[in-house]
């Protein structure tokens, strides 16, 4: 009867590791994602919700692409650009990706400084991203337009073949531009928190209440690197393909 | 207590990920760049693609240093959309044949 009692202020038990781990963990009516806050599980939860829904725009955009009889217009072409009197095949996508992959660099090192406490250089870094962010954004709406304006794509159809062309187009890349969007906003949010000191006295957050912590950089970071995740998928299996 | 542990490691290991996503990206619009065809190109962009997935998902969301139950629970669900894409294959090519039959009956 003792020793049952004392368990509660006894040094923990060692986590086993490995799939014993799995089992300990996911069993006996307890936390199951153990050495992570409850914010970042959650996070990943949405994140696998939100790689069904790229994964499903991904596979349908493989369905009408494998059967139409049309020839499906040459990306290559389509997205090439004339600069400097040359006409170069894909560049504006090509620096895209490079503007996102800056960004995931710059998140990865905000988050770190949160940890460290480093307030000015985890604000520096999260706008450096939120601008590259940004960037990314207004680069996607020229392409947009170009091709809306230039090259006649709509979603029912388009001079240069497959009419699925830009009904895919425009649903993948426009969904995808919503989350860097909303993305942008998010860490405009938790960067004007971390200068105001939000995360170091613990303030709570207006919509959820809950006490501000550095957490909430990584858990933000989390989703950044997602929407640059869905980009490598979208950058191979469309514009490259 | 648990909220006191963050993932901290060195700014170095983000750094030399940062480069190498570039220069795979780099290495990936070259494939487009020179034209390769067929099953090279295919092949080269799918490794590409997964290696970048790969660095992105272990290092930059520290999933390398996550514990295996999260692992496994946020990384096997989607591979059922591999299945999803299978079906999705199948699909495509009937719809194809029977396109191609549906156009030659109104050529003929």
């Amino acid at each position: 009867m003792t020793q049952a009692i004392q368990t509660d202020t006894v040094e923990p038990v060692p986590l086993p590791e490995g799939l014993q781990g799995i089992v300990a963990d996911w069993s006996s009516d307890q936390r199951a994602f153990k050495k992570v806050p409850w914010g970042k599980a959650m996070m990943w939860i949405f994140l696998v919700s939100d790689t069904f829904i790229f994964g499903a725009f991904l596979v349908s955009y493989m369905d009408v692409r494998m059967s139409t009889t049309d020839p499906w217009p040459n990306p290559s072409e389509v997205f090439a650009l004339t600069l400097w009197g040359h006409k170069i095949p894909l560049i504006l996508i090509a620096i895209m990706t490079f503007i996102l992959i800056s960004s995931s660099g710059t998140m990865a090192m905000a988050v770190n400084f949160g940890y460290r406490k480093d307030r000015v250089k985890t604000f520096v870094l999260l706008l450096i991203t939120a601008a590259l962010g940004a960037s990314f954004v207004g680069m996607q709406a020229f392409e947009w337009t170009k091709l809306i304006t230039e090259e006649g794509v709509r979603p029912w159809g388009n001079p240069m073949g497959a009419a699925q062309f830009g009904s895919s187009f425009f649903m993948i890349t426009g969904f995808h531009g919503t989350h860097v969007s909303i993305g942008v906003i998010f860490l405009v949010i938790v960067a004007i928190k971390v200068m105001r000191g939000d995360l170091d006295r613990q303030r709570p957050g207006f919509l959820t209440g809950r006490k501000g912590n550095y957490e909430i950089v990584e858990i933000m970071g989390l989703y950044w690197h997602f929407v640059d995740l869905v980009w490598v998928f979208i950058f191979a299996l469309f514009y490259l393909w | 207590m648990a909220h006191a542990e963050g993932q901290q490691h060195p700014i170095g290991i983000y750094l030399k990920i940062w480069g190498l996503l570039f220069i795979l990206s780099a290495a990936s619009y070259l494939v487009d760049y020179f034209h390769f065809q067929g099953y090279l190109r295919w092949f080269l962009i799918i490794v590409f693609m997964l290696l970048k997935a790969g660095l992105i998902v272990a290092v930059f969301m520290h999933m390398l240093w996550e514990r295996l139950a999260l692992m496994y629970a946020i990384l096997v669900p989607p591979l059922l959309l591999l299945v999803l894409m299978g079906i999705g294959a199948l699909e495509a090519d009937y719809t194809f044949f029977t396109r191609g039959v549906f156009f030659l009956e109104q050529l003929f």
